[in-house]
């Protein structure tokens, strides 16, 4: 498979790799795939007091355009508010990076891994609020 | 050192200089058309032939009349599948294969099925052996051909076939073996083993591509098949066509080179992979062998890198040149039936790498390869939420896992 430049630059330097802490309230987590289909993403964000992601980590199970989706997603959202990082769609992912048909899945699983940390952030605030 | 490293030899293997010397001749000046009787260009071409069918059957422990030149190991099986079928289908309608077979063999299996044959695809264990037991039940008075392949092209594994042969030869059934991967590798012998046909390839064994042949037994039982390509009766009409003249040469070449090499070769190369497993396992944990550790072919290793998925690991090591079970190389989207044949489950099918040595691997490209793979893992890992978590003491299967 002959892979887009772009997919290579974050395969071989790939941004934010790493974890922030789970356990915290302004961090949200979202671990999406399974090891079975080949792919699992997690992506954390840190999310300040003016809801803007501040720091972005995530770290990636799956081949080299799974891998350059996630990368992308974490240099995207830095810096963006929760309602704008909810706009980045999966086919801005495919275009950015050139991903083929048979890679689509990749950037839908980036979207599904920003939704489900902002909707971790969501959850926490809601039941930190309460307490 | 060339890059990237070739470390792909049972998908094909490079052509033997020494092939391409014998073949030359018959690429220019010897041109002559080998079915020709009535000029000296037919003639020498018809020699060459027949000298290369004897070249193959000394290789094989088989006489030169049984030898049938096809295009390739998929064509032989096809024509032996097939062409059994359509011969012996009067006399039994069931024939015998196995799930990790070539597509070759499974695809024509379904064929004859849809024209009436019954076909038992036995099981393998996890390392993906056949239960002989399971043969012998499966065998019913309607069996009429065993099809198994002689060693697995995906991990290595070995049937035992003279075991084999001599529960098909008991019961008077016909046993047809897919040798592609261990004609020229290890030693084939269709007598000591009880073969009655044999499919062999080209270039899985230094030779051209395009070419291949067919062992069709001529006595004790005499074997006979129907065609699958029909025209001028070439090959005493089991396959019609002109023989590729220059392409035969070289396969009886390499036939000669492989038996002339077979003994000192498959040890320098089982030693090399054995050199490449111990490197690689010496530095990483959690490396899974797939395939059988010792009934296996000299040439192959499969491994599982857990945690890591295969068509990144080849990205990561682009210097090599090596195939992954992962769905992400194919098409299909699914990885490796092979593997989840043997049980080997989808996580680690997705992680897995084969690595095919040969005549031309040397020990730095092994070494090399050594280099580029524990370094790509380590990196990898270090990216996998995998790996992390299996670090936390997060036990994977337990987890709820958010599949697409």
């Amino acid at each position: 498979m002959a892979y887009g430049p772009k997919v290579i630059d974050h395969f071989n330097n790939p941004r934010n790799v790493g974890s922030l802490d789970k356990n915290d309230p302004t961090v949200g987590t979202g671990v999406v795939g399974a090891p079975e289909c080949g792919d699992v993403m997690k992506l954390q964000l840190k999310i300040n007091d003016d809801n803007v992601v501040e720091e972005a980590k995530f770290k990636t199970f799956g081949c080299g355009s799974a891998i350059a989706s996630s990368s992308l997603a974490t240099e995207w959202v830095k810096g963006k508010t929760v309602d704008e990082v909810l706009k980045i769609k999966n086919t801005d992912i495919v275009n950015e990076l050139s991903l083929p048909p048979v890679k689509i899945h990749c950037s839908v699983l980036a979207e599904d891994a920003i939704r489900a940390a902002i909707a971790d952030y969501k959850k926490k605030q809601g039941s930190g609020a309460g307490t | 050192m060339k890059l990237p490293v070739y470390l792909d030899n049972n998908s094909t293997t490079p052509i033997d200089l020494r092939v391409v010397e014998a073949m030359m001749p018959y690429l220019t000046e010897k041109f002559g058309n080998a079915a020709s009787r009535s000029h000296a260009y037919g003639w020498e071409g018809e020699e060459a032939v027949e000298k290369a069918r004897t070249q193959i059957g000394q290789l094989i422990g088989a006489n030169s009349k049984e030898i049938v030149f096809t295009s390739g190991a998929t064509e032989s099986i096809n024509i032996a599948i097939k062409g059994a079928y359509e011969m012996y289908g009067e006399k039994g309608n069931h024939i015998i294969t196995c799930v990790t077979e070539h597509k070759a063999t499974l695809d024509s299996a379904k064929y004859i099925e849809k024209h009436g044959a019954k076909v038992t695809y036995l099981p393998v264990n996890s390392m993906g052996q056949i239960n002989l037991d399971d043969l012998k039940n499966a065998i019913t008075p309607q069996t009429i051909l065993v099809s198994l392949m002689h060693a697995n092209n995906e991990m290595g594994t070995i049937h035992p076939i003279a075991e084999i042969g001599k529960i098909t030869k008991e019961k008077g059934i016909l046993l047809h073996v897919d040798a592609a991967q261990t004609a020229g590798k290890i030693p084939v012998n269709v007598e000591q083993m009880g073969i009655d046909i044999l499919s062999i390839s080209g270039h899985k064994m230094y030779g051209p591509k395009g070419i291949g042949a067919l062992y069709v037994r001529r006595s004790n039982p005499r074997v006979r098949l129907a065609p699958v390509v029909h025209g001028g009766g070439h090959e005493r009409g089991l396959r019609s066509g002109t023989l590729n003249v220059p392409a035969i040469v070289g396969l009886g070449k390499a036939a000669e080179l492989a038996l002339q090499e077979m003994e000192s070769e498959a040890k320098r190369v089982a030693d090399l992979r054995d050199r490449l497993h111990k490197g690689i396992t010496t530095e990483l944990d959690e490396v899974y062998l797939n395939g059988h550790p010792t009934h296996r072919l000299p040439n192959n290793l499969n491994l599982s890198f857990a945690y890591v998925e295969g068509e990144a690991l080849m990205m990561g090591f682009k210097e090599l040149a090596v195939s992954s079970g992962s769905a992400c190389t194919s098409a299909s989207l699914e990885p490796s039936y092979v593997l989840k044949a043997m049980g080997v489950g989808e996580e680690l099918a997705h992680t897995s790498i084969r690595f095919g040595l040969g005549r031309f691997t040397t020990p730095e490209e092994v070494d090399f390869a050594i280099d580029k793979v524990v370094g790509t893992v380590k990196r990898l890992r270090e990216m996998s939420p995998l790996y992390e978590m299996a670090k936390e003491g997060i036990d994977l299967k337990s987890v709820q896992w958010n599949p697409h």
